[in-house]
């Protein structure tokens, strides 16, 4: 089981409990604002994109090439830039916050 | 070579050059070919725009048969952004459950016809009408509306022999024109009457500027939907171990319809107007002239797809460009993805087989490369699941 909290571009706090799948899908599920996830989570659409909390970096990790290439062409990308579809929801990413780029 | 396979004939070109000539009605293309070319000229809608002459950033262009302005296809920011929030709830419908559930109705009613008639030609017996009659649902016009877009045949631009055939073409502009005139009088719930109610910059959109909408909406959507029904009925007609996937796992149908759509590219290429001088591909590439984004060239690059030839059902990262790149990303995407969805959900429930009798290939001629695109005929049998 993990916390997952996102804040929207409207500033609205809204904190998630999911135990397996990707945080884009939990996100869609809940229809948090800014995350439209298109694709269904092969990385093909950057309509899941999240700035992690700096302090939870750690526990995501950086974006991967294929993301980063993604996300290269995206607006308002910087280094806390992730797609959602590929954070999966596991115990070591709890507590975590990301917010909404969109 | 299977009878369902899409060969990549820009494999060669992709690695030794990056780009491709192509010769069009005297107004000559540099097809990109790379992955990453592709997406970056995508992205620069100032060096590369869309909102040129009508017809011309399309490949064969329309510059001789049409004056009208595709909308928001072909403008270019900031105005594009404007003219797309316009459209994209509407075009986001396809997820709304109701719809979702009249689309599946539409589809399982497809897929039952066929299974009574047993062997039948797919293109026009299947996926035309099944395109036709999804197509009701997004202009929420009444059902009956189908049967004429169903009469018009499998291309609303193209007839036999001619890429360009100005004649039909103007069947449809003619049509739409009456369908705008009828809204006006007889304003509904449709999508003419809802563009006509639209706002853009503090005032109504005008008839051209619908007309501009409803000419993308008809025309972006019928041959590649078409072509991708048809397309895998084909690869599943010889891949009977992937329609049993499908059915024993069925959450892999979203990877499944993503990596159809890679694989078949539905849209060869969508060009772009230079608007200075500049480099693509380390060639020159002058102020107004042509580049294309080659998506079906960028979805088989060997440098971001492993296995780029082969269809994997449930490839997990998928960067594919096959709906395109970034602003101008297909606005019926979503319907699409709806569409398949549904439809190998449900031949993986009622269908045991589907045998390839005879077939005819549509060949796409881009000069130096001909590319498989799908089928100008293909007769089938469909076997039922027995109970």
């Amino acid at each position: 089981m993990a916390k997952i909290t996102f804040i929207t571009s409207d500033d609205e706090k809204i904190t998630l409990e999911g135990t397996s799948g990707s945080v884009m899908a939990l996100a869609v599920e809940n229809n948090i604002k800014g995350i439209d996830g298109d694709c269904g989570g092969v990385c093909s659409c950057a309509t899941c994109h999240v700035h992690v909390a700096p302090e939870d970096i750690a526990k995501t990790g950086e974006a991967s090439e294929i993301e980063t290439d993604m996300l290269e062409l995206d607006d308002n990308t910087d280094e806390y830039s992730r797609l959602c579809c590929q954070l999966e929801i596991s115990d070591a990413i709890d507590g975590i916050v990301l917010k909404v780029a969109k | 070579m299977k009878k369902s396979s899409l060969p990549d004939p820009f494999e060669k070109a992709r690695l030794e050059s990056g780009c491709g000539k192509m010769n069009d009605q005297d107004d000559p293309v540099t097809m990109l070919l790379r992955h990453k070319d592709v997406r970056k000229t995508a992205h620069n809608w100032k060096t590369f725009q869309s909102g040129a002459e009508p017809g011309r950033i399309v490949v064969p262009s329309e510059v001789n048969i049409r004056d009208t302005r595709q909308i928001p296809f072909e403008v270019d920011p900031p105005e594009h952004k404007d003219y797309r929030a316009i459209v994209e709830p509407w075009f986001r419908r396809p997820l709304q459950p109701e719809y979702e559930k009249q689309l599946t109705e539409i589809i399982t009613n497809s897929v039952n016809e066929a299974l009574k008639t047993g062997t039948l030609e797919v293109v026009n017996s299947f996926s035309l009408p099944l395109q036709s009659r999804a197509l009701t649902l997004l202009l929420n016009t009444p059902f009956t509306e189908s049967e004429t877009w169903i009469s018009w045949g499998t291309h609303v631009f193209r007839s036999e022999g001619e890429a360009l055939d100005g004649d039909k073409a103007n069947i449809l502009y003619n049509y739409i024109e009456e369908q705008i005139e009828e809204a006006i009088k007889n304003p509904s719930e449709n999508l003419y009457s809802k563009l006509l109610d639209s706002e853009y910059d503090g005032r109504k959109l005008n008839k051209e500027e619908v007309k501009g909408i409803m000419i993308l909406t008809f025309a972006g959507g019928r041959d590649t939907v078409i072509n991708t029904i048809t397309n895998s009925i084909a690869y599943l007609a010889e891949h009977p171990e992937s329609l049993e996937k499908l059915h024993k796992e069925p959450e892999i149908i979203n990877n499944a319809v993503e990596e159809l759509v890679r694989y078949f590219s539905p849209l060869t290429q969508m060009g772009r107007v230079v608007t200075e001088d500049t480099h693509v591909c380390e060639h020159a590439a002058k102020a107004n002239t042509r580049v294309s984004l080659c998506w079906a060239s960028a979805n088989r690059d060997e440098k971001v797809f492993e296995n780029p030839n082969e269809i994997v059902l449930d490839r997990k990262v998928n960067p594919h460009v096959g709906f395109g790149f970034s602003h101008h990303n297909c606005l019926g995407a979503t319907h699409a993805r709806q569409i398949m969805r549904i439809l190998l959900k449900t031949l993986s429930e009622k269908v045991q087989s589907i045998e390839i009798l005879e077939y005819k290939e549509n060949i796409e001629d881009l000069d130096e490369f001909k590319r498989k695109v799908g089928y100008d005929s293909i007769q089938v049998k469909f076997n039922p699941k027995t109970v």
